[in-house]
């Protein structure tokens, strides 16, 4: 609910002056007699000069300094990293925020820095970047460069041959990473999934193994066990092979039994899958008995796929042009889910909206009458449900409709199960969002029943006008020109209701058949889903769906600026 | 109390006893001494601070408010900080460009920021490498998006209001030699605390309720937001722990529904100025 006030923002507002203001005319007058003083002084006054006194001084160096340190500071692990487009970014930004606070002359831009700075980078570029991300294959097995899938490659396909290099272990964490602490003789590594560094600082403890290295946590043998997936998980790239753990003390230096070869574009080696299979002589080295195979890269897969159609698992990230695009429309998988859905999302949308807006406006009729006593108090109490966290109460919901402890169920006698079945389940999520939305609804009628003004119902009465009549022809009539820019809002915000359909019904209830879609899911769960969800992240055709969100949401902004006049103000 | 008048007062209570009951059921589930959702019902059967004390010693539920509180706190001031100096520049200057950003911003606010959601992992995952302080699993980085996400909305509302203010009293401050910096501080900052104060509200609600977010870059023990760690309560042990989540509820309740029954009045005309607008 909250966060439908704060997107509705415009409305929540002791709105701008123009209440009563009859058309352009007086308004461009308005606006020429202001405009006129803000620029008169600037025009006349001489250029200013850096201000004098101590005061200004001390606050320009406290500003420079408070920059550079910034900058110094973000700059930092780009260089180390040597990326040097981070690192030209914030060069740029911050040769920006000099001359903006520097400059002895009054710009605009002094006060717009940070608001620029802060939509540019997480609302602009995310969104472009959605756009781009729709246009790959990125997700699971293909998240990075073709480089990296080959490293993970060649790491995960690593043996141990007889007589190859071994060292002590330490499991250590940093940055909530599990590294390697690896000691051969006097010295001592750190090794993670990037590769392996020397490591300094390191105190060696009896037995050989590293006790301590300053920046790392050495994890005790009870915490390492319990991330043991991570820890044999792990092998830490090196030439020809990766260094992977056995047991948690120590770690050997294996070989890759897949290899890249640049001139074939391709992955050559014993097949994994018959390697597994003969397996049981493990390391003895009957490596003949494993036929060998070649996985040729296919560029426009990101994959690396053998003559038999098989494929690596790990892939890279390429341009698979509108793919995703199209697949929501033409794809007989895809498009069944992305229309269904949609036609579900418009649905939900309008029936809250609807419904909300039709009990809030009757709920306040019926408190706007002048012999109504007790209104504070009813208006304190229907107003509670959108002062409680919204999270809370959906989830509070969410249990009271459980079949077997729930207190629908329990209340009633029924042994429904009703967030189990797709029609019931629709129900409930609508049920609990009237519960949610209608107190917002029935405040802003509330008020703007107290601005219709009373001579007109008055004036509707003498001339014998019934009260349905007047209801019908004066009061409802002002009342929705009054509460129509907020429906659409209200049609926007519950168009994306995340939380109103994730937290009770998490999209479901599926059907038996096809985990994908769940009856109540809104395109932005089942966004989230292909996104976040168990079965592996589709981020390319995740942001292919928030990009349909998005001209969506275009449409109904587009809509609703036409009817509240929003770019008027833009002139003002 | 003639017909119609007592038609009203049981329309209007069965809407109540609507709006109450969950409410009801979440008091009376928080004091259940039994803690399970299968003992709960609508009225206390029995009173108990079991839960509130199970609450303090089984979860982390201090952490979390903290985290809560942290984040939307900050994430209120910072973007109405922000959000007052943009519209003050829009509200006050004329320059090359104003018309842009103004409807840059305007359009931009109207696109949830959580629809980028996987860029925005993307990005944070980037930002983790870099400069682990603000990246995943962080509550600064979390406020630093938060923040993101606000100032659109708050430049047009804070604008509006601005707007208001008449011009001539900042004109007054110029020509008797203050800085526009000054002006901005001394006459439109107090002038506007209402709205500030409004516009910091909302933002703080819908920090604190935000999920979508906070369930993707909150993974941590020690970073979770109340949102994202109740819920994960009721993930383990759904009917055993619902007296605990409901004790939590009660917690979270507190601070926003007393701040909204005292800003109630301005809320309700605020809606309402705006509402007529149309």
């Amino acid at each position: 609910m909250s966060t439908r006030q704060a997107r509705t923002g415009k409305a929540v507002l002791p709105g701008p002056q123009d209440t009563g203001t009859p058309p352009d005319e007086p308004v461009a007058r308005v606006r020429r007699a202001r405009a006129l003083p803000g620029r008169e002084p600037r025009r006349g006054a001489p250029v200013r000069g850096w201000p004098g006194n101590a005061g200004a001084i001390a606050a320009r160096f406290l500003t420079l300094g408070l920059i550079v340190a910034v900058a110094l500071w973000a700059a930092a692990p780009l260089v180390s990293a040597q990326n040097w487009t981070g690192t030209a970014i914030v060069a740029a930004v911050t040769v920006a925020g000099l001359y903006v606070y520097l400059t002895p002359r009054r710009l605009p831009a002094k006060y717009l820095f940070p608001v620029t700075l802060l939509i540019l980078a997480l609302q602009v570029f995310p969104v472009v970047h959605t756009m781009s991300l729709a246009l790959t294959n990125i997700g699971d097995g293909h998240l990075g460069t073709k480089q990296e899938a080959i490293t993970a490659i060649e790491t995960s396909s690593v043996r141990r041959e007889p007589g190859s290099a071994e060292y002590r272990l330490t499991v250590a964490e940093r940055d909530g990473e599990p590294v390697f602490l690896l000691a051969e003789g006097a010295r001592a590594y750190v090794g993670t999934a990037a590769g392996l560094r020397p490591l300094e600082g390191a105190t060696f403890g009896p037995g050989g193994r590293i006790t301590a290295a300053e920046g790392y946590t050495v994890l005790t043998v009870a915490q390492a066990s319990a991330r043991g997936a991570e820890v044999t998980g792990l092998s830490v790239p090196v030439e020809g092979g990766a260094i992977r753990s056995q047991g948690l003390s120590r770690a050997y230096r294996g070989t890759a039994q897949l290899s890249y070869d640049a001139a074939c574009d391709c992955v050559t080696g014993p097949d994994p899958a018959a390697a597994s299979g003969s397996g049981s002589g493990d390391g003895d080295g009957d490596g003949e008995a494993v036929p060998q195979k070649v996985w040729q890269a296919d560029e426009e897969q990101g994959r690396f796929v053998a003559v038999d159609g098989t494929a690596l698992p790990q892939g890279w990230k390429v341009d698979v042009g509108p793919a995703n695009l199209t697949a929501a429309l033409t794809d007989p998988q895809v498009n069944a889910h992305f229309l269904g859905v949609l036609g579900w999302n418009v649905v939900y949308a309008l029936s809250v909206v609807a419904l909300t807006a039709a009990l809030g406006i009757a709920v306040a009729l019926v408190l706007h009458h002048p012999r109504m006593r007790a209104v504070r108090a009813y208006r304190t109490l229907i107003v509670l449900p959108y002062a409680m966290p919204a999270f809370a109460m959906l989830l509070v919901w969410r249990d009271m409709f459980n079949t077997d402890f729930g207190l629908v169920n329990r209340m009633s006698g029924l042994e429904v199960d009703w967030l189990g079945e797709p029609l019931t389940a629709r129900l409930s999520v609508l049920l609990v969002q009237l519960w949610l939305g209608f107190p917002y609804m029935f405040l802003i009628a509330t008020g703007a029943l107290q601005t219709i003004p009373s001579e007109y119902l008055e004036a509707a009465q003498v001339d014998g006008a019934t009260a349905w009549h007047r209801f019908r022809k004066v009061t409802f009539p002002l009342l929705m020109l009054a509460l129509a820019p907020l429906l659409v809002s209200s049609f926007a915000f519950n168009f994306n209701n995340f939380n109103g359909v994730f937290l009770i019904t998490a999209g479901g209830p599926f059907p038996a058949d096809n985990p994908a879609v769940g009856a109540t899911d809104l395109l932005i769960t089942y966004t989230f889903r292909l996104a976040f969800g168990q079965q592996g992240a589709q981020y390319g055709l995740a942001s292919a769906m928030s990009v349909y969100v998005y001209l969506i949401v275009a449409v109904i902004s587009i809509i609703s600026f036409r009817r509240t006049r929003v770019f008027k103000e833009v002139d003002r | 109390m003639n017909r119609g008048t007592a038609l009203r007062h049981a329309a209007a209570i069965a809407v109540t006893a609507f709006a109450l009951f969950p409410i009801l059921f979440v008091v009376s589930a928080a004091l259940n001494p039994l803690g399970t959702l299968s003992s709960a019902t609508l009225l206390p059967e029995g009173a108990g601070l079991g839960n509130l004390r199970a609450l303090f010693t089984t979860t982390p539920f201090l952490t979390w408010y903290a985290n809560s509180i942290l984040i939307a706190g900050l994430t209120a001031v910072l973007s109405v900080a922000v959000s007052a100096l943009s519209a003050y520049a829009f509200s006050r200057f004329r320059f090359a460009g104003r018309r842009t950003g103004l409807v840059t911003l305007l359009i931009i606010q109207a696109f949830p920021q959580f629809l980028a959601i996987v860029p925005l992992y993307v990005i944070f995952s980037v930002i983790s490498d870099n400069w682990p302080a603000f990246g995943l699993n962080s509550v600064w980085g979390v406020t630093l998006l938060y923040v993101g996400g606000q100032v659109g909305v708050n430049t047009w509302l804070i604008k509006g209001f601005f707007d208001t203010i008449p011009k001539e009293l900042d004109d007054a401050m110029l020509i008797d030699g203050c800085t526009p910096g000054q002006a901005f501080r001394r006459v439109i900052l107090p002038l506007s605390a209402p709205v500030l104060a409004i516009s910091a509200l909302l933002v703080f609600i819908a920090t604190i309720n935000e999920f979508l977010v906070a369930s993707v870059f909150l993974t941590g023990d020690d970073s979770r937001t109340l949102a994202v760690g109740l819920f994960s309560l009721l993930a383990d042990q759904r009917n055993a722990n619902f007296g605990i989540f409901a004790a939590g509820t009660l917690l979270t309740a507190i601070p926003t529904v007393a701040v909204f029954q005292f800003l109630q009045r301005y809320i309700v005309h605020g809606l309402t100025a705006g509402a007529v607008k149309g």
